[in-house]
């Protein structure tokens, strides 16, 4: 049975970026917990032999003629930002100083 | 006639003809949205005067005999789907007023067929849910009772179709999406095969499954919108160069189809009422020359638990993206990280859920013990449904286990919401199409769903299966009692 800990719940969402509340942390343990017990029903088939399928129709290694192509308006890039500078997205500093 | 509650395929030729004009049919439209929108709530974003400006140009276009195939008709696309200009939030805060720079591919094509668009029709947030009760804005109603859901993801469009708020409306089905609501809004929704239609524009849920669909009253029109949007794109690299078939010139005739009912289809959570219409149609099917026999999908249990690490897997690599650098808001923190975590707080539970369960599974040291596995099991269900297809044209079963549900019922139990897309998600793991069509009700006059599923590109086959089971019965001409109220 997979049991998922609140340690394990916390180090999830560190990896996702997402910030829990400690009752999100609750309810989520307990949910994910249940569906991941759901996911152990794989583990009755004999899989050695199978080979993955990470598609619905298998398509490889589709080519397209590289040509240059006139790209977005630079303000249509730009509007939806929060907050831009310079025709730049702006976002706080990622080094230290 | 009432043209508000005309069919697509009805209006359209009413348009050639001159009967009526698109200006007209597109405010009356738009005055029904006004008058009973406020209660159904299937539309996100009305976009009257857009309509307007489209329907106008359609009917200059008209005048002069231009037949481009959806020339002045009224639809409505799911909030996930690009609109240039438009808001587009996918049924999520995190992309409150995001609005896109471009049309996705599916909504240029609409355009170029003439149609007019009326608005953005509600969602799950980011396609993830079945009754639209985890849409980040409002829970749309069920427009045949509008104390339960109209199921999802794609609810608004079913019910705005079912109410007759729109013509038709393009959805997304990622699990069932399409389908689903269709048959608890007693419409028509057919999900294509993967690769049939571009993704192009199409905000990402989860990759390998996401596909758009159309939602038509009559199985002709869910074909005609099928027909106007469907191809090739070179800008999606999963887009299949295939030709579509002429899906507007059937006969309904089914002499000798073969149809296959898979017996893992029939099971234990089955609703009786809508086993017994379900099983009523499939030998109405039979009566009108197509040759049933019994199969066996042997991996079907496996779909479930296959598809909720699959497209949470995917869900989470995609989602990745929100951030608030360079769409959606911000929440600013103490800094960057801070920041990026605080944005992702305007997810949902059901969205922060699913990127948690994807993550975990794509995790070190538990990569192939789920995501892994459930590629492999993939590949088996892939072949179940390869192996029937050598002997059956159309699969035959139910859309959903029940009909629709209360608004609230499931709501705080993922794992029963999720039980509601049981017999539709194997069909988004493997290659095939499938729709579904009305077959009756249930004691409390809640619509119910056959799902036809057909082969890799093969939807002539099971829209024609449809069409000849629609013509034989006419569940289609029973209205929803929001339909009706606008009779007049």
């Amino acid at each position: 049975m997979a049991h998922l800990s609140q340690a394990e719940v916390r180090k999830i969402a560190h990896l996702a970026r997402l910030a829990l509340t400690e009752e999100e942390i609750a309810v989520f343990q307990v949910q994910l917990s249940a569906v991941l017990d759901y996911a152990a029903l794989l583990n009755e088939l004999d899989l050695d032999d199978v080979q993955p399928s990470a598609h619905a129709v298998t398509q490889q290694n589709i080519m397209r003629p590289d040509d240059v192509e006139p790209s977005m308006a630079l303000e249509d890039v730009l509007y939806n930002a929060a907050e831009t500078q310079d025709d730049q997205f702006l976002i706080q500093s990622v080094l230290d100083e | 006639m009432d043209y508000a509650t005309a069919t697509l395929t009805e209006l359209r030729a009413s348009l050639r003809r001159g009967d009526v004009t698109s200006v007209a049919v597109t405010e009356a439209m738009l005055d029904r949205i006004v008058t009973l929108d406020n209660s159904l709530r299937c539309y996100l974003t009305i976009t009257d005067e857009l309509a307007l400006e489209q329907a106008a140009a359609a009917d200059v276009r008209l005048a002069r005999g231009d037949d481009a195939p959806l020339l002045g008709v009224p639809v409505a696309i799911k909030d996930i789907i690009a609109t240039a200009g438009v808001p587009t939030t996918a049924g999520s805060k995190i992309l409150e007023g995001f609005i896109p720079p471009y049309n996705a591919h599916v909504v240029d094509r609409l355009a170029a067929a003439g149609a007019v668009i009326l608005g953005k029709t509600n969602t799950d947030e980011f396609a993830m849910g079945s009754s639209t009760e985890n849409s980040g804005y409002f829970t749309t109603r069920n427009p045949w009772d509008t104390s339960r859901v109209p199921g999802g993801s794609s609810g608004g469009s079913a019910a705005a179709v079912s109410a007759g708020l729109a013509f038709g409306a393009l959805g997304t089905d990622t699990g069932g999406s399409v389908r689903q609501p269709a048959s608890f809004c007693g419409v028509v929704g057919l999900r294509p095969t993967y690769g049939r239609m571009s993704r192009w524009g199409v905000i990402a849920f989860a990759s390998s499954l996401d596909q758009v669909g159309t939602f038509g009253r009559t199985v002709a029109d869910c074909a005609a919108l099928f027909q106007a949007t469907a191809g090739y794109d070179r800008r999606d690299s999963t887009s299949l160069d295939a030709p579509v078939p002429d899906c507007e010139t059937l006969t309904g005739d089914i002499h000798g189809l073969r149809v296959g009912v898979p017996r893992e289809y029939f099971v234990e959570g089955l609703a009786p009422e809508v086993e017994q219409a379900v099983r009523a149609a499939i030998e109405q099917l039979a009566a009108l020359g197509a040759d049933v026999r019994e199969i066996t999908l042997p991996h079907t249990r496996y779909g479930l638990p296959v598809y909720y690490l699959i497209a949470p897997a995917e869900a989470s690599a995609n989602l990745g993206r929100y951030d608030g650098v360079r769409y959606g808001p911000r929440v600013n923190g103490k800094d960057v990280i801070d920041t990026v975590e605080q944005t992702r707080s305007l997810f949902g539970p059901e969205v922060k859920r699913r990127i948690m369960l994807g993550t975990y599974a794509l995790s070190a040291g538990y990569y192939d013990e789920f995501y892994g596995r459930a590629l492999k099991v993939r590949t088996l269900i892939k072949q179940d449904f390869q192996r029937a297809f050598e002997g059956v044209d159309v699969i035959a079963a139910p859309t959903s286990p029940t009909t629709a549900f209360p608004i609230g019922e499931r709501a705080t139990d993922p794992l029963s919401m999720y039980l509601a897309d049981i017999y539709t998600l194997p069909l988004n793991l493997s290659a095939a199409c499938g729709l579904s069509v009305p077959c009756g009700f249930d004691s409390a006059g809640l619509p119910i769903g056959l799902q036809l599923i057909g082969n890799t590109l093969d939807e002539a086959t099971v829209l024609n299966a449809a069409l000849g089971y629609e013509q034989a019965t006419g569940w289609h001409r029973v209205a929803s009692p929001v339909m009706a109220s606008g009779e007049r």
